[in-house]
């Protein structure tokens, strides 16, 4: 792999996804329509909520293919930087990629550039990868993602929510995606209120991705067998931290007893 | 027609380099050096703004003098070359070895094949995970390549502040002692430093993923003071 160099009025600057297409390194889209022919592995759902210090993201760890369950352990939650995640729905390989790309075009602008993108410019970064991605979604490899962050500059949590064009929403309170969305957005609309702390964000999530799971039969719960849980994480202005596997298995037990105490039956 | 004159080639070459070390001997030096807890680069440089130095991958730094559009022109490369392997294959797969040796290749063509050698002398720098596997690419501006141990000067008045730094710098030296060190070794006996006039960051040998880092003035000068 020999040393990039371009001539000055043809200097691709910082955008590392154009330099990855003038590398040849982007894959083709496919013709015609991929889920006709192939079963596509697909990611499920995901949830992003504001809390008082920032933002919670969480995804549950179920991939399907068609009405098979492809992988228990994907993960769909993912940093994308100090201060800010992205989390995923959709086709899984394309939208993993997707991650990766972004993942280095904002380290790749902060090291050619000197600084760091803002948040909002992190946002309408990843619109334009989305809305770049749109002739593959044409054939059946749509991806979704969700875009959180503490924006550094104004102290507070932000959220951004995609469709399949490109086209980006600020939202104020929450966001979810993928097709458990429906059930986990109205469990996180029911239970949000203004500042809410972390530890009730975090379990607020867990809870509409519980919910999620119950209805929606590609999206999976916390397995407790196997020692499965959904990803969470908060940004907040210490950066993007994953709460780790023991606590959310105590958290998870916690839920179930509290939604077998709400039903009036005790958990066996 | 007239034929144009005959020019030998060892007076070529020696224009050339001439012509090359009378640019990097007009800028301001910098030295880098290991310690133990990863790899210092202080720079002597009065601008907050246009660094010498600065991150490539996780556990690779670099750091040029001489004429800044040059060298900052051969970091974006880098960074590029860097950011484009750890994509195709893995993060683990960048190095700073093969790193070294594109700039040596890009810097002996300019050299030879274009009108004005390119008037820098570069620095790769990669922190091992033990103190023994840290490594310091030199690169001048002909394309010569040279592995250095321990510490190393780039720029003007290299020979002498080799000399100081290499009385100063002790193997395996905690961050206070590389720092004075080096600073002490840049502004040798007759004049000091001041925190405003050099840049100074690390690779940290314990930290995970991108481990450059910029030192803070407070540090710095917690440091020369003490």
């Amino acid at each position: 792999m020999n040393l990039p160099s371009f001539s000055v009025d043809d200097d691709p600057g910082p955008d590392f996804a154009a330099l990855v297409r003038r590398a040849g390194l982007s894959p083709a889209v496919p013709p015609g329509h991929v889920e006709s022919r192939l079963t596509i592995t697909h990611g499920t759902t995901c949830v992003a909520i504001r809390y008082a210090d920032g933002v919670v993201m969480a995804g549950d760890r179920r991939a399907t293919s068609g009405n098979l369950i492809s992988h228990r352990t994907i993960e769909k939650v993912f940093p994308a930087d100090r201060h800010s995640g992205v989390a995923i729905a959709g086709a899984a390989g394309p939208a993993v990629e997707m991650v990766r790309l972004f993942q280095l075009q904002l380290e790749h602008y902060e090291k050619v550039e000197g600084s760091p993108l803002s948040l909002e410019g992190k946002a309408n970064q990843l619109s334009q990868m989305v809305r770049n991605h749109l002739p593959a979604a044409m054939q059946g490899l749509a991806v979704v993602p969700i875009f959180a962050g503490y924006d550094t500059a104004r102290g507070a949590g932000r959220l951004f929510q995609y469709d399949v064009t490109g086209g980006r929403y600020e939202e104020f309170d929450h966001a979810s995606t993928g097709s458990g969305s429906l059930h986990a957005g109205t469990v996180v609309k029911m239970g949000w209120r203004d500042s809410l702390d972390a530890d009730a964000t975090v379990d607020l999530a867990l809870r509409a991705l519980y919910e999620a799971a119950d209805e929606d039969s590609a999206t999976g719960g916390p397995d407790l067998l196997r020692g499965i849980f959904p990803v969470v994480a908060t940004i907040s202005s210490d950066g993007f931290q994953r709460v780790d596997d023991d606590e959310l298995r105590a958290r998870c037990t916690a839920l179930l007893e509290r939604i077998a105490a709400e039903r009036g039956s005790a958990t066996s | 027609m007239t034929a144009p004159f005959y020019v030998a080639p060892e007076q070529m070459m020696k224009d050339r380099a001439d012509y090359a070390r009378k640019g990097i001997a007009r800028g301001r030096a910098l030295v880098a050096c290991t310690f133990d807890e990863g790899i210092l680069l202080c720079a002597e440089n009065p601008s907050r703004m246009l660094r010498k130095i600065s991150e490539i991958y996780d556990r690779i730094a670099f750091a040029g003098v001489g004429k800044y559009n040059e060298f900052d022109q051969l970091r974006i490369a880098g960074v590029r070359h860097a950011d484009l392997k750890g994509f195709s294959f893995s993060r683990e797969d960048v190095d700073a070895r093969s790193l070294a040796n594109q700039y040596a290749q890009m810097l002996g063509q300019v050299f030879t094949h274009e009108m004005k050698p390119m008037e820098v002398e570069i620095l790769v720098a990669e922190v091992g995970h033990e103190p023994g596997g840290d490594q310091l690419f030199h690169i001048l501006y002909d394309g010569t390549l040279i592995d250095e141990t321990g510490w190393c000067v780039l720029g003007g008045e290299a020979e002498a502040i080799g000399t100081r730094m290499g009385a100063a710098w002790v193997e395996g030296g905690t961050f206070a002692q590389a720092l004075s060190a080096a600073v002490g070794a840049l502004a040798g006996p007759e004049r000091t430093l001041g925190v405003g006039e050099v840049e100074v960051a690390v690779l940290d040998r314990d930290g995970t993923r991108r481990t450059f880092r910029r030192i803070e003035d407070d540090v710095v000068t917690a440091v020369l003071d003490g």
